[in-house]
């Protein structure tokens, strides 16, 4: 049976991770690859890479960063972040990143889904979506908008809509975070994560609002979630990703157990 | 010296990461000398059996694989290099290498488990073996390793003789065969972590001579 992932996520700025990392056992962590290798070891299933650098001449720091990355952990890991065109995509994949993710590069130029799926496979194309919960209207009549820029500009895009059209354009994945839940430690948005992930047939990840154990094992379930995006819950030393493991895997639900 | 065969499909590099650091000397290449040269081949690849075909037959290298395998040169298939091995795929319809007899087809559109909810195509993620017999390419594999899979297509060997392992999914699909110095697995061993590491250095290290006992 298919186990489900365990996926870390890391922002990088300029080559660096945004936030110094203390993980359990008081290890501290600067460096994005050292960082990698360490949840490598630690028995991660996959891990994201989320570059926030802003400008676009700092590029190469984080390709660089990638090409470190792809030597030292044996396992997949993404990349997103500005992706902006097919070139950028072919960067990074060449740098040694298993897919690419894309975001709002795709809420603006849906093309980029097709184009980027039929050069590289759609295994390697994730879409990013960030989902605000609103009013239901005629316009989104599921009552969860797309939105961009950390949710300050709405798109006036039904969620549900954009995922299944992403996957008709060939996306092979979707990485759904809630605005609502990021950053809460509340519980990941379980109603949005099972309408998106019973209404599409490729994998989902849950992203936004873990805090704990428990949080995985909601989503994991009743959210419908192929995978589960984690950050601060072992990034500041709560958890370790072992713990989450043996919480889930203690609940009947399968997960790698050896690494 | 071990060629990592370019055939436009994709995901070389990780392959070649993966062997350097386990210290192999290891080269990609699309030239039909040098692999012809190489004491190791491996097919890797993420793609479409139709383009990978048309690329391989294009490059000459359709011939220069059955050699390989005839002259029982250690040969490993992976994924999608694995699937393009077989005679034929219900992708694209195609007819392929003919290197191991059977025939690569479709997770059904609405596939589900034994209880009913549904599964996710492409098959994607960690998922175990279910180990049939001892081979020396897959030796010392713990039974509780997992592997990392990414296919909407799956193997249908005309022989059970040659499957070494079967994953779950919905159903038991095979997921690694061997026959005479060739093994191929479904999975990327150059993405399960310290498993699939193990498995390739076993590979590195295996004569060619036809593994294994049932188990």
């Amino acid at each position: 049976m298919l186990s489900k992932r365990i996926i870390p996520c890391l922002d990088v700025r300029d080559g660096k991770l945004t936030k110094g990392i203390k993980f359990k056992g008081n290890v501290d962590i600067g460096d994005p690859v050292d960082m990698a290798e360490f949840y490598y070891r630690e028995g991660a299933d996959e891990l994201v890479f989320y570059d926030i650098t802003a400008s676009h001449e700092a590029r190469d720091i984080m390709l660089e960063v990638v090409r470190r990355v792809a030597e030292r952990i044996f396992i997949p890991f993404s990349v997103g972040g500005g992706l902006r065109t097919v070139e950028d995509m072919r960067a990074v994949l060449m740098a040694g990143a298993e897919k690419v993710s894309v975001n709002s590069s795709a809420v603006t130029n849906p093309q980029i889904i097709a184009d980027g799926s039929r050069q590289f496979g759609a295994q390697c194309v994730v879409l990013g979506m960030d989902v605000l919960k609103v009013p239901v209207s005629e316009k989104i009549p599921s009552g969860y908008e797309m939105v961009i820029h950390g949710g300050r500009k709405h798109m006036g895009i039904d969620a549900l809509w954009w995922a299944q059209e992403a996957e008709r354009l060939g996306a092979g994945e979707i990485c759904l975070n809630s605005i609502d839940a990021d950053g809460t430690q509340q519980g990941y948005e379980m109603d949005l994560t099972a309408l998106i992930s019973s209404h599409v047939s490729i994998p989902v990840i849950a992203s936004g609002g873990a805090g704990e154990p428990q949080h995985l094992a909601d989503v994991l379930t009743g959210g419908k979630a192929d995978a589960a995006l984690i950050a601060s819950m072992t990034h500041y030393g709560h958890y370790s990703v072992a713990d989450i493991k043996d919480y889930l895997s203690e609940r009947g639900i399968k997960v790698r157990k050896y690494w | 010296m071990i060629a990592i065969i370019d055939y436009d499909a994709g995901n070389l590099t990780s392959v070649e990461r993966a062997l350097r650091s386990l210290g192999a000397d290891c080269a990609i290449s699309r030239d039909p000398e040098f692999i012809a040269q190489a004491a190791r081949v491996i097919l890797p690849g993420v793609g479409r059996a139709g383009a990978g075909m048309a690329s391989l037959r294009r490059l000459g290298l359709d011939r220069v694989l059955a050699d390989t395998v005839a002259q029982g040169k250690p040969f490993l298939g992976i994924c999608f290099g694995t699937q393009i091995i077989f005679d034929y795929s219900e992708e694209d319809l195609t007819d392929c290498l003919g290197l191991m007899p059977g025939k690569v087809v479709r997770f059904p559109v609405e596939h589900r488990d034994q209880a009913g909810e549904p599964l996710k195509v492409p098959h994607m993620g960690w998922n175990g073996v279910d180990w049939k017999i001892n081979h020396p390419v897959f030796a010392d594999i713990p039974d509780e390793a997992e592997f990392y899979f990414v296919h909407s297509y799956y193997l249908q060997p005309a022989s059970e003789d040659s499957v070494v392992g079967t994953t779950d999914y919905g159903f038991p699909f095979v997921s690694a065969v061997a026959k005479g110095s060739l093994v191929a697995v479904q999975f990327h061993p150059e993405k399960s972590g310290r498993p699939g590491l193990k498995l390739l250095e076993n590979f590195l290290a295996w004569d060619g001579k036809e593994g294994g006992d049932a188990l």
